[in-house]
């Protein structure tokens, strides 16, 4: 009786902040969603539809769809940088390795919005980078590398990539790489021994990899601001502008809980294949 | 010994390269005596000395929004790491449906996306008539930073001996006694390094900030976004150098505290 007292004591502290100021929240978000707006910009009375109804506009799978699309591009482009980087890095000596890792997380320490205001000076039509690119003949002088969707796609890569590096790497560090010489002793190629022996022993840290980098993408909104124009909005942008430009809450909200859905269908499955892996390990082991 | 592709190396620095050109270009535009991002005009210091003489009024703002920012992260790393703590001992000390539940609590705003966290708390203050200023930073900061606290020191505790609370206890010590001289001390360097994040995470955040910050409470990132939007983004190149050498030398800095504590103390 007096260990269960004790528990709670200590349990409710967190408990009780993260209920009401993340969960009542997001009830709340999902609820706003059903209200109808108010003349002065606020929340009225009573319940809508209506809200859902503009919500299924034309205009949005459009921005759905680019979410969805620049999001998987850059958890793919992601993921393919990382691995050879978390091989190569795990085969380092300890000094060696702690020295990399701190200068791949060294950058990730300057603040987030400097950074996207730096890729924002090199692909200015001004910047060093359009110019070089101009120079040499790949871009014409007057292209603009901007505000579209490829500067949003590389901005977004050149943010995700050390949360890709740091999972995939804490599981090729656990990796045995003696099974390598294994399998290439019994007859795989270079190639082969990496695609059927070490990907499938850092499938782990693939999934985690997936997890950190597309989700926060989804929701990717100063990015996509900055560095892409009206033609490259994700949601984010469009829940931002319902409740700044538009001020129209029950309309953000419609949308924060449609992008509440989409991020819920990455999280569901990676919950479901860790269960099922686990259970997989079990069976082996036993 | 096959010999080894050659290939990740070059990968890897090719990543190294992709990292810190932009930040690198950052560092030469901030002494280029241009008001754009643009061609060389030659070596300056003005923009540095615009910023700390504090003569205009773009400069006031930012030393105005600095001091907003660090009120907002000490408040937001401290309050996390007492809440966060108490969760990451809650969670490893009993094992009960409630924990579970605790813990998804816990790791829930870990994989919400930041916008989603940032609309709602608005339309929690909203809905209860709070006027958005510092205090409600604070708070939304603090909703994510208690996760991130609670993991760093859960992680700590799984190679945490238990049986030296118990040796403590039959030594006669009663659970203040237990609390101050072998769990603080033990668990420190883990809350020390929770707190760290949490202050980096929250002197990092613009989204959330952005949603839940009022009129005058405006912080670092926020002010470095308008700027950008509305204002001349001259300034924020010698902003960002002042920036990145505080935070540079803050990383290394505790790398070696933590470093050296972990040789004196190898088997903690």
């Amino acid at each position: 009786m007096k260990r269960s007292w004790r528990e709670w004591a200590i349990s409710l502290p967190s408990m009780g902040w993260l209920v009401f100021f993340f969960v009542i929240p997001t009830i709340l978000v999902c609820g706003i969603a059903f209200k109808p707006r108010s003349i002065n910009g606020g929340i009225g009375d009573g319940w809508t539809l209506g809200t859902w109804l503009d919500v299924l506009q034309p205009s949005y799978p459009l921005v759905v769809w680019r979410t969805l699309w620049l999001s998987g591009m850059t958890t793919l482009i992601c993921l393919l940088v990382s691995v050879p980087v978390a091989y190569w890095l795990a085969r380092l000596s300890r000094e060696a390795r702690n020295w990399m890792l701190l200068l791949i997380i060294l950058p990730f320490w300057t603040n987030f919005l400097i950074r996207v205001f730096a890729w924002w000076s090199l692909l200015h039509s001004q910047g060093w980078l359009k110019q070089a690119l101009a120079w040499v003949g790949l871009v014409s002088p007057d292209a603009q590398l901007l505000y579209n969707e490829w500067a949003v796609l590389l901005v977004l890569v050149y943010t995700y990539i050390p949360f890709a590096i740091l999972p995939l790497f804490a599981s090729a560090e656990k990796f045995d790489f003696s099974l390598l010489d294994a399998a290439r002793d019994l007859g795989a190629g270079k190639l082969r021994a990496f695609v059927s022996v070490f990907l499938p022993g850092i499938s782990q840290g693939m999934i985690t990899a997936f997890v950190v980098v597309f989700i926060p993408a989804l929701g990717s909104y100063a990015i996509p601001d900055i560095v892409g124009g009206p033609q490259s909005e994700m949601i984010g942008n469009k829940i931002a502008q319902k409740v700044f430009v538009d001020r129209n809450l029950p309309h953000a909200s419609a949308l924060a809980t449609l992008l509440a859905l989409v991020v819920l269908l990455p999280v569901l499955y990676s919950i479901f294949t860790q269960r099922r892996q686990k259970r997989g390990n079990g069976g082996r082991r036993s | 010994m096959r010999k080894r592709s050659r290939l990740p190396m070059f990968v890897t620095l090719g990543v190294l390269l992709f990292l810190y050109a932009p930040i690198l270009v950052l560092i030469l535009y901030s002494f280029n005596d241009s008001r754009y991002p643009g061609a060389w005009q030659g070596f300056t210091l003005k923009w540095y000395r615009m910023l700390l003489e504090a003569n205009s009024v773009e400069a006031r703002d930012i030393w105005r929004a600095t001091r907003n920012t660090l009120v907002v992260a000490f408040a937001a790393t401290i309050i996390s790491m007492v809440f966060g703590t108490m969760a990451a001992w809650a969670m490893y000390r009993f094992r009960s449906r409630l924990q579970s539940l605790h813990q998804m609590l816990v790791y829930a705003p870990l994989v919400v996306p930041d916008i989603l966290m940032g609309i709602s708390l608005l339309m929690l203050f909203v809905n209860m008539s709070v006027n958005l200023g510092l205090t409600t930073i604070v708070v939304s900061h603090t909703t994510f930073c208690i996760s991130y606290v609670a993991l760093v020191v859960l992680g700590r505790l799984q190679d945490f001996d238990h049986t030296l609370v118990d040796a403590a206890r039959d030594l006669g010590a009663n659970g203040f006694a237990v609390c101050v001289r072998i769990l603080l001390p033990l668990l420190g360097p883990g809350i020390a390094a929770g707190g760290l994040l949490a202050f980096t995470l929250s002197v990092d955040d613009f989204v959330i900030t952005f949603f839940t910050a009022g009129p005058g409470s405006t912080t670092l990132p926020v002010q470095v976004y308008s700027m950008m939007r509305h204002g001349t983004p001259t300034l924020i190149n010698a902003l960002s150098v002042i920036f990145i050498i505080v935070t540079f030398s803050v990383v290394i800095f505790s790398q070696r505290v933590l470093q050296r504590k972990n040789n004196t103390h190898p088997h903690i």
